[in-house]
């Protein structure tokens, strides 16, 4: 099985393990009554090799923070702040359109929400395939290109048939192996997949969970995963991060994620998960409790939150890295408990 | 016996196969039997994956497409034999809680038109007073309170809100079944619990039953009663909920309950499945058992002749699959 040699561009910055190194970001939409602060300063790190799970409920920001570190936030949202530092020296915030243009893809690719969706109707996959490479390594020998695309399929699971087949003569679990190939063709160091087994039925989800994972270790390539079923993330990731109301909350192992959540909203969205194991009461919660213009100053959570203390109401918690790779932002915990 | 509320004899739905499709036909559903009993209500989940068919069952129960063949009885009425006036009062006792809340709106109405729309037709309130307690009610049903929404417009409720008010909308009719066509899959986990909640009360509270359309067995399992799970238009395997999901017999249900995933790390799946090509999937359909393609057992009986449903420990747990033939 060969795969592209990982190209000499990216590896002229020394021996740093991470790959993705997002700084304060943040991003507003505008509309008429005030700024509604979608992604309100995050931060965090994806190792290399690593598949980070972004959770949290619909509206909580995980696609505009994704979209922000890739620049694809569309008016009227607007990124207001914060470096995202791809493979240590590559700021993607301020980086010019030409260079913007170039890394997307062969650095950082995006599998986007529904991308089955997303293929062009009318073109066979190998022409789409076809584009994506001519079009970051100019025109390639069509010996050159089969041989890419037929690796490429193989490598995500395809028969080799699917190469000259179109969109509709795919199954739903197929034509996403075909978007994640797409995303993979020129060996990015980071790849986004939102929602990638959102709309697919349980058997084929483990279907294509499994070539994700597996594209990650023969690849070495970093992932993170956005989506919302709490069960795929504990089978599939290595962290999860958890956001709330456009805040990150906690990132954390998946084991100490699952098992030993810290912050009171991801110990709330732990117990909500509908078991198959037992039968047990149903726990219920509300839902987004504030305004998105107006985010109440200090804590975030503190509208559900029942340990909710004076603190909270006024100061802003900052994450804390509890253990290694482990933060959360909470009053609960304070920085003695480390040392 | 008494009458039965639902009653649904080996039920056939066959689209296609007219001029224009070439001839093709498409068999939705084949020979399927349900029945929800009149004197105890339940919450019964209709479960499989997209093209099983359950979508399908569900336009047949609420009389938006007719049978191909068999017969759908509604406490002793044949339906596809009602008069105009019985459909009315069909309509009155069968409500129906759709999959997607953001659709069901008209955007330019305030959210309250859909009950004033229903107690017009229905004709439920005498006066405005009337018909806004009865709103009222409805809404208290499902934990909200019509000062706080019912002057407002859909883009102005959180999805969970819009699927609570339509199931307040349901129940301010009283009906005796709702057909619940995967009401909380676009609705966050988070409040998913609630509308399940919901479900559940209006079963024990006020004897509702339920036609639980999903495809999440998870949910199934911690609210249904009865459990029919279909695999391209038959059953494969049916019982009570809390047997088939732990207990699981049919190859195709013991795969489908393997591949949920877990919210354990520790847990992870067993093993790498693969599926075959579609087009192998699809060539077993005409004789045979449907899931030969995809099955580990491969006996020659299961090419020519599809399993009937066999009973398993002469309980109510059935499972079409010839490994259980000797059991009958």
């Amino acid at each position: 099985m060969s795969t592209n040699p990982k190209s000499g561009t990216q590896n002229n910055n020394g021996h740093s393990d991470v790959a993705l190194d997002v700084r304060d970001l943040r991003v507003h939409y505008k509309t008429p009554e005030g700024d509604v602060i979608a992604v309100n300063g995050i931060s965090f790190k994806v190792y290399k090799g690593e598949l980070v799970g972004l959770v949290g409920e619909s509206g909580c920001g995980k696609t505009t923070a994704a979209m922000g570190i890739l620049r694809l936030v569309q008016p009227p949202g607007r990124i207001m702040g914060g470096r995202v530092m791809l493979d240590g020296d590559m700021d993607i915030i301020n980086l010019g359109n030409k260079e913007l243009r170039r890394a997307r893809w062969t650095q950082i690719a995006l599998v986007p929400q529904g991308a089955m969706n997303s293929l062009n109707p009318t073109m066979r996959v190998k022409d789409q395939i076809k584009d994506a490479i001519e079009t970051h390594e100019g025109r390639q020998s069509k010996a050159v290109l089969k041989e890419r695309t037929l690796d490429l399929l193989a490598l995500v699971g395809l028969p080799s048939r699917t190469f000259n087949m179109y969109p509709h003569e795919l199954s739903g679990g197929m034509k996403q192996r075909v978007c994640i190939a797409m995303a993979i063709v020129l060996n990015p160091i980071l790849v986004i997949a939102d929602e990638p087994t959102s709309a697919l039925d349980v058997i084929v989800q483990r279907v294509v969970a499994q070539t994700m994972l597996d594209i990650k270790k023969r690849l070495g390539v970093s992932m993170i995963m956005i989506g919302h079923d709490m069960g795929l993330m504990a089978q599939m990731v290595d962290r999860v991060a958890v956001m709330y109301a456009g805040n990150l909350v906690e990132i954390a192992p998946v084991r100490a994620a699952m098992k030993a959540p810290m912050h009171p909203y991801t110990q709330l969205l732990i117990e909500s998960i509908p078991s198959i194991k037992e039968r047990k009461p149903l726990k219920l919660t509300e839902g987004l409790t504030h305004d998105l213009r107006n985010p109440p100053p200090g804590c975030i959570f503190q509208f559900r939150c029942p340990h909710v203390a004076e603190t909270c109401r006024t100061q802003k918690p900052p994450m804390l890295e509890i253990q290694t790779r482990h933060g959360v932002a909470c009053h609960l915990y304070k920085p003695e408990e480390t040392a | 016996m008494t009458t039965p509320l639902l009653e649904i004899t080996d039920a056939t739905k066959i689209y296609g196969g007219g001029f224009l499709q070439g001839g093709k036909k498409v068999v939705a559903l084949q020979n399927f039997n349900l029945t929800i009993p009149a004197d105890t209500p339940k919450i019964v989940t209709i479960a499989g994956e997209s093209g099983s068919g359950k979508s399908t069952l569900a336009n047949l129960v609420l009389g938006f497409t007719p049978l191909t063949s068999g017969k759908i009885t509604f406490t002793g009425h044949d339906l596809s034999k009602l008069t105009k006036e019985e459909r009315g009062i069909y309509r009155r006792h069968v409500q129906v809680v759709f999959q997607d809340p953001y659709a069901v709106y008209n955007p330019f109405y305030r959210v309250g038109h859909i009950y004033d729309l229903i107690i017009k037709n229905f004709k439920l309130a005498k006066s405005k007073k009337e018909g806004r307690e009865l709103i009222e009610e409805a809404l208290n049903v499902v934990g909200m309170q019509g000062d706080e929404v019912l002057h407002k417009y859909p883009h102005q409720l959180s999805g969970g809100q819009r699927q609570r008010m339509m199931v307040a909308r349901a129940y301010l009719l009283k009906p005796d079944l709702i057909v619940a066509d995967e009401p909380v899959s676009m609705v966050d986990a988070s409040l998913r619990a609630m509308i399940l909640d919901i479900m559940l009360r209006l079963r024990d509270d006020y004897g509702i039953s339920f036609l639980y359309i999903t495809h999440d067995l998870s949910t199934a399992y911690q609210i249904g009663d009865d459990i029919y799970l279909l695999y391209q238009g038959s059953i494969a395997e049916s019982g009570s909920t809390t047997e088939v999901i732990e207990n699981p017999k049919h190859p195709y249900v013991q795969q489908l309950i393997g591949s949920i995933p877990v919210p354990d790390p520790d847990q992870k799946w067993d093993s790498e499945i693969s599926l075959p090509d579609d087009e192998l999937m699809r060539s077993h359909t005409d004789s045979g058992c449907r899931f030969y393609a995809r099955c580990t057992h491969h006996w020659e009986k299961c090419l020519t002749t599809q399993p009937l449903l066999y009973q398993i420990n002469g309980s109510s747990h059935q499972a079409a699959c010839y490994l259980y033939a000797d059991e009958k």
